[in-house]
């Protein structure tokens, strides 16, 4: 008689456990996912920034840097094309480009020591460094997600959970050009 | 990384319940000494009551106790753009869910630690000295190491820990002082009066809580300690993986261990394993001291950041700490994975040497703007730095004694 019972009760809680467990690897895939999203939003948080800062950078430096307007034009140029940009090939080609206007434009700095003292320019020197820093971390701490995620879909048993719903493998972030895989040094 | 975070909250829980088990048998014990066979009980209750007390106020405001203790203070982006921006870049980099709320501490010793409740509150404090000290990559090394910690959830288990370890102490001291007065107040009386084999089972009783009272907050010291070493060095493990450059970490340190200003003001013995290095000065080193010390040793820790010359990763770290220290790893082999991490360049270029004296100055500045002070530039070139609580609408300058309006200079500051 008691056996019974203790077969029935058996036979009600594997099914359950199983998918108690099935529902925490799930939720956990899902957080994962939600992470790379979040690390791949930032990336363009930080692009955007450095768009914003720009036009205020030239504004600052302008005053000083009589002669450079080659390399003002190039950064503008190089700033409305990445803002411009469609597709995320186009807009990460349009972003390199920006990168190096803007460590061409650092090192012109260089032979400005006036511009060097002025408060004005270094406060907005720090925000653009902070950025190009902050950009680098995004695009880093995007991989790492990926990574994690990746790992989670590959390995067992996760993978048979990340079968059944699709979870696709994302793409970790590369640099195209190599100019870009040096991050601009805006530092001095 | 979330590995390691996992075999962090399984040793915390570990200590946790060690501590809380050390606490409540102490209760019973001292409760059984004191009020007889029926007391035990009681006692168990006090240490119950008195831990989840202070648990309760320290979930509730412990950042808060912690940062006013050591009397920091909370800062806008205005006064340190550059500090706001590298706690910022480290929150990207560790990916943490909120900005970290950030406090200077106005002290020329340089340290800095981290606390909070979990990563969506979380604090970070530095003192002006720090700032006054380090150059860019090397606040970005501290400050990484803190993001580390409240990433790794160790906020939380040194305020806890912090806490049972400041009950189990408060209450031995409480057992040990009441039994020296009582013994003083003659005790004979209380002792000598019940029956004789009860009066010999009370005595040995009220040995052991004595042995108890004075063994378990040291039991409890070294845990504590011996744990926040090791978080010690996953939080610089994980500093150098965050900043790709070990190397910040490494001459931070050094250049915060040969400080030659006086120790921090406002610090004790349960606060100090927070912070980057050790707060208290050593004065005459014992050989206990490998036990009993909150950090290890800093020449250690930067040799082992120096070491990683092949990459940033845990594994890379995992390999400069067993060739340094000739010990077995310190981290949970579940947290090394495969992939490779770079290292890459100084950001902060050629370094100029600045004179001390300035550094100072720039530290006092930090400290005036905290703090609210009103800074003008007179057209001779002085700096005229007018404190809150001035009087008067107008101040002359004392070299060249032209008038500086200064409501004119605050509104505009604070538009």
């Amino acid at each position: 008689m008691s056996g019974w019972i203790i077969a029935v009760i058996l036979i009600l809680l594997v099914p359950f456990l199983l998918i108690l467990f099935v529902i925490g690897i799930y939720n956990s895939l899902v957080r994962l996912r939600n992470q790379v999203d979040n690390a791949w939003s930032q990336i363009d948080v930080q692009l955007k920034r450095r768009h914003d800062l720009i036009p205020n950078l030239v504004e600052t430096a302008k005053g000083y840097m009589k002669h450079e307007r080659e390399t003002f034009e190039a950064i503008t140029q190089a700033r409305s094309q990445a803002m411009g940009a469609r597709s995320v090939s186009e807009s990460s080609k349009a972003e390199g480009a920006l990168g190096e206007a803007l460590s061409k434009f650092m090192l012109v700095v260089e032979n400005y020591p006036d511009l060097k003292a002025n408060q004005n320019f270094l406060a907005v020197q720090e925000e653009l460094s902070s950025t190009e820093n902050k950009i680098a971390f995004a695009r880093q701490s995007y991989n790492d997600q990926v990574l994690a995620f990746n790992n989670k879909i590959q390995m067992f048993p996760s993978n048979i959970i990340a079968g059944m719903f699709s979870f696709g493998k994302r793409v970790f972030f590369e640099i195209e050009l190599a100019a870009e895989r040096e991050v601009p040094k805006v530092s001095f | 990384m979330w590995e390691l975070i996992r075999a962090n909250k399984r040793n915390s829980i570990f200590l946790m319940v060690i501590m809380a088990v050390v606490l409540l048998l102490l209760g019973f014990v001292i409760g059984r000494a004191f009020f007889g066979p029926k007391g035990g009980f009681f006692g168990l209750m006090i240490a119950t009551v008195i831990w989840i007390v202070l648990t309760l106020i320290s979930f509730s405001s412990g950042d808060q106790i912690l940062l006013s203790a050591s009397r920091a203070k909370p800062v806008t982006h205005d006064v340190h753009p550059q500090l706001f921006n590298i706690v910022e870049e480290m929150k990207i980099a560790a990916a943490l869910p909120a900005m970290p709320k950030i406090y200077i501490i106005n002290d020329p010793a340089p340290n800095a630690f981290a606390t909070g409740r979990n990563p969506e509150s979380a604090s970070v404090a530095v003192t002006a000295g720090l700032l006054g000290r380090l150059n860019r990559d090397e606040l970005q090394g501290v400050i990484a190491h803190e993001i580390s910690h409240i990433l790794h959830r160790d906020i939380l288990f040194v305020t806890l820990a912090g806490i049972m370890l400041g009950s189990i102490v408060l209450l031995s001291q409480v057992f040990l002082r009441g039994m020296f007065y009582s013994s003083l107040g003659g005790s004979r009386r209380r002792y000598s009066g019940g029956g004789k084999g009860g009066g010999q089972a009370q005595m040995i009783m009220l040995i052991v809580a004595i042995i108890a009272a004075i063994l378990a907050p040291i039991m409890a010291y070294l845990l504590y300690y011996a744990l926040s070493r090791q978080r010690e060095y996953l939080a610089d493990a994980d500093a150098a993986r965050l900043t790709r450059y070990p190397e910040g970490l490494a001459s931070a340190l050094e250049k915060i261990s040969g400080d030659p200003s006086p120790q921090l003001a406002s610090v004790n013995k349960v606060t100090a394993p927070m912070y980057i290095v050790n707060p208290f000065k050593k004065k005459g080193q014992m050989k206990l001291s490998d036990l009993t010390s909150t950090h290890p040793p800093i020449s250690k820790r930067v040799r082992i950041l120096r070491n990683m010359t092949h990459g940033a990763s845990f594994k890379d770290y995992s390999r400069a700490f067993v060739a340094v220290t000739n010990t077995k790893s310190i981290i949970p082999p579940s947290a090394i994975t495969k992939e490779e991490i770079e290292l890459r360049q100084a950001q902060a270029g050629a370094e100029k040497q600045q004179r001390l004296q300035t550094q100072m100055r720039q530290v006092g500045d930090i400290m005036r703007k905290v703090n609210q002070f009103i800074f003008l530039t007179c057209a001779c070139g002085l700096k005229l730095k007018i404190p809150p609580n001035f009087k008067g609408d107008q101040v002359q300058c004392p070299r060249c004694h032209r008038t500086h309006n200064i409501a004119e200079k605050q509104s505009k500051t604070k538009s």
